[in-house]
């Protein structure tokens, strides 16, 4: 379930890029690279406002993300110079491995050990894959 | 790959793409989706700097967001203990708003809201304008009802008796006092009874002045007079640490409930207990949710706090207005703490979000809690929970088997504790 989810993290961002790298010369292609702008942006702001199940799914899966961010940094992105380690990016089963170490007390922390106790397998996976897919 | 477009061609996708934008904008508002909604948040602290910013960031920037906040600054209560104790100053834990505006497009109005029309969703402020609101997030804090000890009032207005529990003016004002008593003098520090705003934080000010008298004062006393029957929180811990490091300067008293201060005479007078003399005097009142929330009607529990529904924090007495914070009527082992705060305003952010977007709301969020005290300038203790909304109860709970305490105040922890402040901080203005 990790690589599909992994794609989806950042549709509307993702989206437009490689149209934009495909410009080519003529003016033809402009419009076409335009029309398939508006369509992604079309799409995009419809699922917004329709709330499809993976929309749904990753507003969940952040919003849970999110309360790692007090001290892992907003999406798990840590503030400059940080002795906490970046969740952003990390493989997906490298952060499962520590969460579920940290839970079993395999692995040694002052505050870890405490917080991975409070969240079930499912969401150390949720959350591995959230952050696996930000950059 | 941009170098490969010419100037005019990338002013056709330029406009292009404000074309494409302002047709999405001039679509959305046709009909009801979250590009027509308004969010007003009331207070910039640890509760609504985030609340502001996660609105932002969960609708893809599609909400408007306005913060109303009258102090030109955000000072943050945790670290500020440590410029009582003088390792830190107060430009260490002051920040800006602006990065909340430029990078994440709220409006910010310093100014304060003086009333909520409730029916109209119209938030006043001071200055008469009127903003109206889809949803309004009120992070008003807490209000120090003065009265509750005969004298206080006036004692702070003069000057005499300072609270610093809102960090700013009175934390220099304070830390001079400190600097000024002569060595040989008592602090006495009184807490009233739970619940106040962030449980350990009067015995953590109790270390760190005991830690600046130990190296400046050595003759000097600290003196803790507690209107509970034990501390509050970490007590096995900071009673160690007084034993071990400040043998002889913190002495701990509890059930010394004040009801009056003499500023004059220096002395300080209890429900039961004799009264005591001190030079410095820090009086904690008991406290309430912010003046907002008492005048709209929203501390519905023992017209102190307020009641909420924790799965999106909206207000049991007022429809569209969601509070966060220190302010509310807390579950269960939920701490009236900066963190906490936090993670209200995100789960209420969420919701919000989600409403206005015609989703679903979350019905299992979650909120942590990790909460550091410094004992000196380089060591820290700490407490640390994970808190899950349990259906049944319509509450949050701890998780069983989650959070602990630190075994020992080390150094490690007070690194982390610093390294905290800084993320946090950045996770609810950057």
């Amino acid at each position: 379930m990790d690589s599909p989810h992994a794609r989806r993290e950042r549709p509307g961002y993702s989206g437009p890029a490689p149209v934009v790298r495909r410009l080519g010369e003529r003016p033809m292609q402009w419009f076409r690279a335009v029309f398939q702008l508006c369509l992604w942006a079309g799409a995009a702001s419809a699922a917004l406002a329709a709330g499809s199940a993976d929309d749904l799914q990753r507003a969940r899966t952040r919003s849970l993300a999110a309360t790692c961010a007090q001290c892992h940094g907003t999406d798990g992105r840590p503030a400059a110079e940080s002795i906490v380690p970046a969740l952003a990016g990390r493989s997906g089963a490298d952060t499962v491995q520590q969460m579920l170490a940290f839970k079993a007390g395999s692995r040694a922390a002052t505050v870890m050990t405490q917080l991975a106790k409070g969240y079930s397998d499912e969401q150390i996976r949720q959350l591995a894959a959230y952050f696996a897919a930000q950059k | 790959m941009k170098a490969a477009l010419n100037p005019s061609r990338r002013r056709v996708l330029q406009a292009a793409g404000a074309g494409l934008l302002g047709s999405l904008a001039g679509c959305a508002t046709t009909r009801s989706g979250p590009s027509a909604a308004r969010v007003v948040v009331v207070g910039g602290g640890y509760g609504g700097a985030t609340a502001a910013k996660y609105v932002r960031l969960l609708s893809a920037q599609r909400i408007d967001v306005t913060l109303v906040e009258p102090d030109p600054a955000f000072v943050s209560c945790p670290l500020s203990n440590l410029v009582l104790g003088g390792s830190k100053a107060m430009a260490d834990i002051t920040l800006p708003y602006d990065t909340l505006e430029r990078t994440h497009g709220v409006r910010r109005i310093r100014d304060r809201v003086e009333r909520i029309e409730a029916e109209a969703r119209i938030a006043v402020l001071a200055s008469g304008a009127r903003l109206p609101y889809d949803k309004l997030m009120l992070s008003p804090g807490v209000e120090l009802m003065w009265d509750g000890v005969a004298g206080l009032r006036a004692a702070n207005e003069q000057g005499h008796i300072l609270q610093a529990w809102k960090a700013g003016a009175e934390t220099t004002a304070l830390r001079r006092q400190l600097e000024a008593m002569r060595d040989g003098g008592t602090f006495a520090i009184a807490i009233p009874e739970t619940p106040y705003r962030c449980p350990p934080g009067p015995y953590e000010r109790a270390c760190l002045v005991a830690s600046y008298f130990k190296a400046a004062k050595p003759k000097s006393k600290v003196l803790i007079l507690d209107a509970n029957p034990d501390v509050t929180s970490k007590g096995a811990l900071f009673k160690r640490v007084w034993a071990e490091s400040y043998q002889g300067i913190v002495e701990y008293r509890p059930q010394h409930k004040a009801t009056a201060v003499d500023a004059a005479a220096g002395l300080i007078k209890f429900e039961v207990q004799d009264d005591v003399r001190a030079d410095v005097m820090n009086v904690l009142p008991p406290m309430r949710a912010g003046a907002i929330a008492v005048q709209s009607g929203l501390a519905n529990a023992n017209g102190r706090w307020c009641q909420v529904n924790f799965l999106n924090f909206e207000s049991t007495a007022m429809r569209h207005v969601h509070v966060l914070g220190d302010a509310i009527q807390i579950a269960p082992a939920m701490p009236k703490s900066g963190h906490m705060a936090n993670g209200h305003a995100k789960v209420a952010a969420a919701a919000i979000v989600a409403e206005l977007s015609g989703w679903d709301i979350d019905q299992a969020p979650m909120l942590t809690n990790t909460c550091y005290s410094f004992v000196d300038a380089q060591r820290a203790i700490h407490v640390a929970s994970v808190h899950e909304y349990v259906a049944a109860e319509r509450t949050f709970k701890s998780v069983a088997g989650s959070g602990g305490l630190s075994s020992a105040p080390n150094e490690l922890e007070g690194s982390y504790g610093l390294n905290w402040a800084r993320t946090i901080w950045a996770d609810a203005l950057a």
